[in-house]
Formats: C-alpha cells, structure tokens, sequence
C-alpha cells in the first residue's frame, strides 16, 4: 500500500516536470520575444534591453526555467508581461469559473449516466436498452459548443429562462453563480454523460456473465439483488478510470464552452495571452491545467485502492 | 423415497435441441454422478435444475424437489429454494467467488439471504461453517479476500457457502476439474464427508470416469443431451450395454500398444544443472525484490528413440523447462546440450531449432486463426536453408495431413472449422514437417475428451515408432504419462524429486511427494477393482 | 479490410452498422462532390441575399454575407474529413510502431518508457496541444492536424500494445518462434493481422473524434482560417447572430452530428462483427 502510494506520486512528480520541460521548451522556440512585441516596432532598443531586463528576459534560458519553477512552488507564478499585474491573481480569479463549471460538468454527468447504464444494463437487449443506447449514440456525437448554442437560443433566447451568457460572479451567493454555469454545465456533461453510461453499461453487462454472479444467483440472490450487491461495485472499476479522463476533456471543454456563455474563465484568458504573447501566463494556465489533470488521474489510481482489495494488499 | 426426481426433461436454447427426455432420480445421502464429455449437455442438466438458464430457454417436463415441481415455480419463490434447499458448486473457484467482499462476507450472505439473522451473528456462523470445510480461522480468518487464497481453497469457500444452510441437494458442476490432483483428493474427500454427514443428495457432474468410480453410488452417461446408459456405479464394472459408454470406459483407462521401440543408448538431450528464476522487474522503493525460483539446478537427458515423461502439479517448472529447451527464455547456469550443440536462448541456430519441435496444450491458441493449413503446417519450413517451391510444400503438407489421420484436401481449410482432437492433429503434423529428432509434448493431450485423447495417444504413439522420435512428454496427469513413456523424471517447486523407469516408479515410488501424487490421483483401475 | 471479411458472413453485421455507413457515405460524398460542383461559388459575397431561410434557390438557407450554406457546409466536410484523417494516420504512423516494439519487448525498459511518454502525453488533453502548438506555429489547417494527431499517437500505442500482449501470450507466437522465426517477422506476420480488427475500430473511433476536435480547434479560431470554410467555424461566426438566423447554426452542427454519429455507429457495428462475443452479451 504504501509502495503503492509512494510510486504513485513519484509518478506524480515526474509527470509534472517533464510537463513543465515540454511546456516551457516549446514556448520559448516562439518566435519574436514580448519585449519588443509590448513595445512595438518602433520602440528604442535601450528600451527594450531595459524591459527584458525588467521582465528577467535577460537571463539564460535555463537559469529562466528554474525561476519559473521554483516560483511555482511557492505559488509565484511570476508577473505577466502585458498587465504587469502577478499571474497568480489573474489566474485564480479565472479558475473559480472554469474549475467550478468542469466540477459541476462532472457531477452532472456522473448522476446521471450512472444509473441510465445500470438501467439500460439490467435491460439489455429490451426496447428500453435499445432507446437509451440510440440516445447516448447521438449525444456522443453532438460538439458540446454546438449544444450550448442551441441551449443558448431555446433557453435564453426562446424561453428566457437563463441569461445568454456572462457570469453573475460568486459574492451574490452560490446559487446566482450556479445559475449562470447552470447551462454551460448541461452542455459540458451532455457528451460525457452519454459516454459514461455506455461505459458503466457495457461494464455492466461484462460482469454480469462472470461466475461469482452465477453463485449469487445460486445462493439465493434475485436478479436484481444480486446486480445491486455484487455487479455494481465490480463494474464500477472501469468507471472510475473514464471518469477520471473524463475531467480533463471537461477542463479542455470548459475553454471552449466559455466562448459560446462569454464566461471570464481560463479559456478566455488564455487566448488573450497569446495574442497578446504574454508567454508567463500561457506557460502557468497550461501548467495548471496539466496540473489538474495529473492530479485526478493521481486521485483516481488512489481510489482503485479503495474499491479494490487485491490492489491494497498485493503491491504492499 | 427420492429427494429430486426428473421427469422428462427437455430443453432448448434459441430452438436448439440442448436435452432430450432426460429422466432420473436421487436420494439423500446418494451421490449421483453424471458423466459426458464437452456438449453432452451435463452442465446445462444442473442449470436446469435450479433454473439459471441462458437467454433464449425454454424447458419442458417435471423437475420435482420434496413434492415441488421446479417447473412451475415462479422466479420469486425459486430464489428462495436456491441457496436454501438446492447447494451449487461450481468448476471454476477462481472465478466463483465476488473479488471485492471478503469469504466472510460471502459465506454469511446465504444465511442472510434466507434467515432473518443480524450480521454478527452470519458472520460467526460463516466461521463455523468455513472450519467445517477445512478453513479454520486461526488460518484463513474470514476476513480474507478471495485473491488471498489458492484455488483448492477457493473452492472449498463455495462449498461453504453451498452446505451453508445444509440443503438437501448440492449439485457440484466439475468441482475439481480445475485443481491439481493433490488438491482434488483432499475435496472429493470432503465432499464424501459432507454427504455422509449431512445426509445430503450430491449430484456430481464430470468428464472424469475415475472421479466418478471412486465416490459416486448411481451413475449416468450423456452424450448429445440424452441419456446413454444408466445403473449403480457397479456397471461400470460388468455390464455396460450401449457401445459409447464402453468406448470411453476404454478411453478412460487407456493402455496404449506396447512400446515397441529400441531405446538407443546414445544421448540425444543433456539438459545439465539448469536454474531460472524470474525476479519482479519494476523498481522497489521498499524491500527487495522479490526472486522466484522456477526451476533449480535440473538436470536430466533423454536418448535418441525414448520417450521421456516430465510429471508435476501445476506451478512446478515444467513450462520454464520446455520454454529453456527450445531456447525462448534465458537460463541463469547450466548448459542444455542436443547433440553436441549447446542451445542458448540468445541465438539458437536454425540448424538446431530444425532438431526440435513442440506440441503445446491449447488447440485453439496455438494456430494462427488467418492462416490456412498450408500454411500452419508448412510454418517450420521457414528453417529449411534451401528454397521449397510452392508445390513441392503442398505435397509435403498434403502427405503429412494424411500420415496424421486427416484429408489430404484440409489443406484449404482454416482452423477454425476443426475440432479440438483434429486441431491436435495439425499441430502434430506441423511438428512433424521437418522430421525433428525430439518433439515436446507439452500437456498436449490434456485439454481434450478422453475418447479423442486416446486416439491421439495411439497416434503419438505410432508416429514415435516409425519416425524414430523422442519425446519429453510433459503433464500434470500421471495415467497418460504411463501409457507412453519408458522413463520419467518427477518434478516438484522447481526440482527433479524422483526419477526412473515409468513402472517402477509407479509401482514403488521412493519419495514422499510422488507416494502422495500417485495415491490422489484418481485411479480407475483400483476403483473398479473395489466394486463389487 | 477485405482478408478480414473472408469466411465471414456479411449479413452478420448490424443494422447500426449499416445506418452509419449510409451516413458516412453520405457526407464523404458530399465532401467529394464539392471538390467539382458546388451549388454555389462558396467566396461569392451577395450581401443583398442575406440571412435568407432555407428555399428552393438555397436548400439551407444563406449566412451573413449572403453564402449558400449548403456549399459552405460541403466545403467544409472536406477540411474535416482530410484533418481527421491524416490525424489518424499520423496516430497510426506512430503509435502502431511504437506499440508492437514495446510489446515485443514486453517487461523491459523500452516497454516502460513508452508506456511512461504515453501516460505524459495523456495528460496534455488534445486541445491543450493544439494550444501549445497554435501558440508556437500561429493556427491553421496543419497546425490542427499536428495537434490531433500527437493526441492520437499514445491512443494507438496504447491499444496496439494490449492487442498485442494479447497475441503475445498465445501459443502460436511460440510455434512461431520454434520455426526460427525473429519478433520483427512475427509482428509482421503473425501480430498485426490478428489486432487490425482491433485497429480498425478504433481508427472509426478516433476519426469521430478527429471531426469533433477539429470543429472544435476551428471553433475556438485555431483551425483552418478564412477563406477556407469550416464547420467550427461556421458555428463560431453563427454564434452572434442565433436569434436572427438560428438557420446559421443549426445545419453545419447537424451535418457534424450526421458524421461523428455514422463514424461511431459503423466503429461499433464493426466491433460486434469481429468480436462475436460481445454480441451475444449485448443482446
């Protein structure tokens, strides 16, 4: 167990400072530095030389790496170039939109595909099974962007049940913000959702042709008994693994469905950022955004443990 | 007064005619054996009876347990008489049993299901119960998880869970076919036991007629979803009348022709003080490595025209040895010799590999299912230095599918339109192209019914007379490596334990380990013997 | 595809299978014909012919600049067919190799270290790729197919190396080996035909996937710039004018549906034909 977790975050670890290399390398072969795109092209090079210096642009490229590393560490995320205001600020007033929004993505989807797929599981083969899985079918296919606009346009235009878009922001109350990540959320966990109970169905149904639930039958468990009490924790070890990927195609998602509700999320900023060639804060949004996705992937090989006792003992 | 009676009893899936009138009857404190090999319908026979059939069933006829007819039972009640009334123990333990609840767990939940009892108290029952079955919990506290356990003790937690709320009736669907022999004794041991004390009804269903003949009282035999033959055990001894079950009788103790071969006294194999152990690759934080020793300091040969037996329980290092010998995995001291050249795992020269060919067990894996025969059997040729035209390797092919009992025109056909017994022929074909000097059998024969495994038998038997072949013949089953082989070499955690002339070895065996092998595994002929 | 089909039944596949190569057909038709004919000429701007609903003149209608929608729309398919397509190869290119070797080589360091760059790349998710790459390189078509294909490469790798490990452990491998014959010849020979059934599922799957990202990318301004017309795009430009014209919006989405939707119905039809046991499961 403990072998377990300590291999586990040495995995952590190193995940994140090859990311960090990847990240940090492949942003500095950009071409043209901030510097002189802040100032423009007319600017004095005396000027320029005396922002770089500013900026600690001035530095060899490795001695750069390790400011900005370090300065992650201790939650320095460095200054950006463009608003010269920390990144750190700028970030997190962005991140309680798009973590919430991908959290709640998340929730959405779990609640519901869950018990669709053990539904359309012990169902299969009826009309029942066969609707819902034509159902998941297309909400696969549908682009989340695509699906908040129509939302957009039924809901907030037709119905005007919902604002179009914006963010009421958290200090009214929890439930105004709520509200306004309310369809962006819809939209998010529409794909997952369908996905996930295809997932928890099929792995279902996997388990339902293994022996140990021949012997539950044949102890005296019905059906029905015997899928609540020994299906269902079985097949949800392949859940936990898509829903833990399933988080970082809704961070990714969140970036893209900010757009359709003109959400301030890390998406939005992102883009500015690079247009802006404000390299600093592309560099730590991507960082935090790998960040997370190492995390719940961590999270969820730590929960295999707690659903599986041949794991907690066997890698002792 | 019968317990269970069937009447009658048919059934079919999707349309298909699974069984046919299938009538008979069991007593409390009886066991009953149902012997047939694969698709005789046994196994669906037992489903029936607690009525866990497929999708797509539909049974017809009496099933009548203590004046009830099964039949016409609703779903609701049966849940109540399966567990309670009707035990079930299945083949596969290590799969049997829910990898997440701990044998407690399972074990009290039958009680739970039936009696209205709080947790504490099924599980405290659960214990008694799982000592009774030989798991006491000074060893195995009920705490344990089912990976915890081997297989032999897997599978005596289903026996606990199926006498749980001591039943009338347990119907045990091959309960041993998946363990060792060792293994295996200890439970038809316990299950006799169970019966006698309990008073139970035990339906045994299996291939093996050995098993059989030492524990059952009523015997039938299937085949093709009807009953064949039926009597007490006795008739197995004077008089079975129907012309199938005396053939697999036959099969079942099967002698081959005498050996009829000149045993050179030249050395065709010197395998010289071999080790492998496998070690856990990955990187440790804490502790050592863990290092398994599969095979330890072995050594053995066998000569040119003698048909060597390699005898050991599952995990033994039989597999390591044949993977060393043919040179695919690495050993770590020791030489292995095939005359005059040593084989090194590293570089094995075609010249040696065209010496030396394998049957493997599975006749499902072991052909590429996208090739066709021609191709399957003609793969060694890849060895040969000079150029085989096209049709030159058909007629070699077309030859050799005819020396091995099958049409010279399967040659076409994949492998996937052939049953298990001819898949083994093939595979012995293939062996066979490149006339080796020593072909390793491993469990060759094993995974197949014991009427197709002796005519595989008499072939393997035949080719090695008048090719001249060598063979190690590996299997976990004594009784087939006494018809065949001249000598064998007994193996136990790695290590040659014993080894002799193949009589004298079963007719007094020196060590420990092999005394105890030979006393449980199930010996037809000394049960036949007993019946009067 | 065709000695995979051999001894098998065709009548064996699904209807699923079959409503989704009628889709798939559908658009790569389309996508085709547009290559020659187009009902309109898709850079002709006739503002006067603005926000027009779908008519006889213009099947779904005109957007803001008074372009046939239905051309755009066709256009468009080939800029989604083509990125998702070369995306998969590149997965295949690379992750197929990659797989096999460390397959081969199953339990060594090698096999390690491409399972440890597989889990890295995972956790860049395909858009923050295409992010990174955008931001390096500038958007665009290519850039798009870059930043789909590196997500596809650990996706290949990874089910290429199951498949194989699979195959590995099977006993015929070792018949082959006993033939003389090396790992390269038995990938070639043995492994590879026995996992492209397995391939070809997931090449359907990852294309669906490929189509959806790239409308995504092009959606966000990452994808194919103007004047090449895309999906994402089209969608991205309808965005602000939904309540005027919802006409705008709701074709190129359906089309993209129609794609990913018969690409994902063909993929699982394909899986039930080859693995027959997942279909007695399902049914």
């Amino acid at each position: 167990m403990l072998e377990y977790f300590f291999r586990r975050v040495v995995t952590l670890f190193f995940t994140l400072v090859f990311a960090s290399i990847i990240i940090f390398v492949s942003l500095e072969i950009i071409p043209g530095d901030p510097a002189s795109y802040m100032l423009g092209i007319n600017a004095q090079e005396d000027t320029v030389i005396a922002l770089k210096k500013e900026l600690g642009l001035d530095k060899p490229k490795f001695e750069r790496y390790l400011i900005w590393v370090k300065g992650m560490l201790i939650g320095d995320f460095g200054v950006s170039y463009t608003y010269r205001s920390p990144v750190i600020e700028m970030v997190g007033e962005r991140l309680w939109v798009s973590l919430p929004l991908a959290i709640y993505a998340l929730l959405l989807s779990t609640i519901i595909a869950l018990p669709v797929g053990i539904f359309a599981a012990a169902n299969r083969g009826k009309i029942l099974d066969f609707s819902i899985m034509g159902f998941t079918q297309i909400g696969i296919a549908i682009p989340n962007f695509w699906f908040a606009m129509l939302l957009v346009y039924l809901f907030a235009i037709i119905l005007r049940w919902f604002s179009a878009g914006g963010f009421a922001g958290w200090e009214d109350g929890i439930i105004l913000g709520l509200k306004s990540l309310t369809l962006p959320a819809i939209a998010l966990a529409l794909p997952q959702a369908s996905i996930l109970a295809r997932v928890m169905r099929s792995s279902l149904i996997d388990i339902l042709s293994e022996d140990f639930m021949k012997t539950a039958r044949a102890k005296g468990l019905s059906f029905k008994k015997a899928l609540i009490s020994h299906g269902i924790r079985n097949a949800l070890i392949p859940v936990l693994t898509i829903i833990g990927l399933q988080f970082s195609f809704l961070m990714a998602g969140a970036i893209i469905i900010e757009n359709v509700f003109f959400l301030p999320g890390l998406g939005r900023l992102i883009f500015q950022s690079i247009a802006q060639r404000d390299i600093i804060v592309v560099e730590s949004v991507i960082m935090l955004l790998v960040f997370s996705v190492v995390l719940v992937t961590f999270i969820v090989d730590i929960a295999y443990v707690i659903v599986d006792p041949r794991l907690r003992s066997s890698i002792l | 007064m019968n317990l269970i009676k069937v009447n009658n009893l048919n059934l079919s899936i999707h349309e298909k005619e699974i069984l046919k009138g299938l009538s008979f009857e069991g007593k409390a404190g009886e066991i009953l054996g149902i012997i047939g090999e694969s698709g005789s319908g046994k196994s669906m026979t037992a489903n029936s009876i607690i009525k866990l059939l497929p999708f797509g069933s539909s049974v017809t006829g009496e099933i009548i347990l203590q004046n009830k007819n099964l039949l016409e039972t609703s779903e609701e009640e049966m849940c109540t008489i399966r567990g309670r009334d009707i035990g079930f123990i299945f083949q596969e333990p290590m799969t049997a049993l829910n990898p997440l609840k701990t044998i407690g767990e399972q074990v009290s939940e039958v009680i739970r299901i039936h009696k209205k009892i709080n947790k504490f108290d099924a599980l405290n029952s659960a214990a008694t119960i799982l000592d009774r079955v030989g798991l006491p919990q000074t060893d195995f506290p009920s705490t344990r998880y089912p990976f915890e356990l081997s297989g032999g003790q897997r599978q005596r937690v289903v026996i606990a869970m199926a006498i749980a709320i001591k039943p009338k009736l347990i119907i045990a669907d091959e309960p041993s076919t998946a363990l060792d022999v060792t293994t295996q004794a200890k439970l038809i041991k316990l299950l006799k036991k169970l019966v006698i004390e309990d008073n139970i009804c035990l339906i045994m269903i299996t291939h093996d007629l050995s098993v059989i003949a030492e524990m059952a009282d009523k015997i039938i035999i299937m085949r093709n979803g009807e009953i064949v033959e039926r009597g007490k055990i006795n008739i197995l001894k004077n008089g079975l009348k129907n012309d199938y079950s005396k053939n697999l009788l036959k099969a079942s103790n099967y002698k081959s022709k005498n050996l009829n071969k000149k045993i050179s006294n030249q050395t065709l194999l010197k395998v010289d003080n071999i080790s492998r152990h496998y070690s856990d690759n990955s990187f440790r934080f804490f502790g050592e490595k863990k290092v398994f020793k599969a095979v330890k300091n072995v050594s053995f040969s066998i000569n040119y025209n003698e048909n060597v037996g390699l005898v050991g329980e599952s995990g033994c290092g039989k597999s390591t040895i044949t993977r060393a010998i043919l040179g695919l995995d690495p050993i770590i001291n020791g030489k292995i010799i095939l005359e005059g050249d040593e084989i090194k795992a590293s570089n094995v020269s075609k010249n040696i590999r065209k010496k030396l060919q394998v049957v493997f067990q599975d006749p499902y894996g072991s052909f590429n299912p996208r090739h066709n025969v021609l191709k399957l059997i003609s793969e060694p040729l890849y060895l040969e230095q000079s150029q085989i035209s096209d049709y030159e390797k058909l007629n070699i092919v077309k030859e050799l599918l005819e020396r091995v009992g099958l049409n010279a025109e399967d040659h076409k056909k994949f492998i996937h339109e052939f049953s298990g017994g001819q898949r083994q022929r093939i595979a012995i074909a293939r062996s066979l192209i490149l006339k080796p000097k020593l072909i390793i059998l491993d469990e060759a024969v094993s995974a197949l019914d014991v009427s197709i495994r002796a005519q595989i038998l008499d072939l393997l038997v035949e080719l090695s007379e008048s090719y001249g072949l060598s063979y190690l013949f590996i299997s976990h089953d004594l009784s087939l490596v006494k018809s065949i082989t001249s000598r064998v070499l007994v193996m136990k955690s790695g290590q040659i334990v014993e080894s002799g002339n193949t009589k004298d070895i079963f007719n007094s065996p020196s060590h420990a380990y092999t005394k105890s092998l030979i006393a449980s595994s199930p010996n037809l002929e000394s049960s036949l013997r007993r019946l009067t | 595809m065709m000695p995979l089909l051999k001894n098998k039944n065709l009548s064996n596949l699904s209807f699923s299978f079959w409503v989704g190569s009628i889709c798939v057909l559908f658009v790569f038709l389309l996508a085709i014909v547009s290559f020659f004919w187009t009902p309109y000429d898709v850079t002709s701007l006739e503002i006067s012919n603005r926000f027009k609903t779908p008519s006889y003149n213009h099947f779904l209608g005109t957007d803001h600049f008074g372009r046939d929608i239905l051309s755009m729309i066709m256009v468009g398919t080939q800029t989604s067919i083509a990125v998702a397509m070369v995306a998969v190869g590149i997965g295949i290119l690379f992750g197929l190799p990659l797989g096999l070797i460390a397959a081969a080589k199953r339990g060594t360091f090698f096999d390690d270290l491409v399972m440890r760059f597989n889990d890295l790349i995972f956790a860049f998710p395909a858009l923050i790729i295409a992010i990174l790459i955008t931001a390096v390189l500038g958007p665009g078509a290519f850039n798009a197919i870059i930043a789909i294909g590196i997500f596809n490469i650990p996706v290949f790798a990874r089910v290429a190396r199951g498949a194989a490990l699979t195959q590995w452990s099977k006993e015929y491998i070792l018949a082959a080996q006993v033939s003389g014959k090396g790992t390269i010849l038995i990938s070639i020979e043995h492994i590879i035909p026995n996992i492209l059934n397995l391939l070809i599922v997931q090449a359907t799957i990852q294309f669906s996937l490929g189509i959806l990202a790239e409308a995504a990318l092009s959606y966000v301004g990452l994808g194919a710039q103007p004047p090449i017309p895309s999906l994402g795009r089209m969608l991205a430009d309808s965005q602000t004018m939904i309540s005027i014209a919802p006409h705008m919006a709701i074709f190129p989405g359906l089309f993209i549906v129609i794609t990913v939707l018969g690409l994902n119905l063909m993929g699982d039809g394909l899986r039930d034909y080859f693995d027959p046991k997942l279909k007695v499961s399902n049914s």
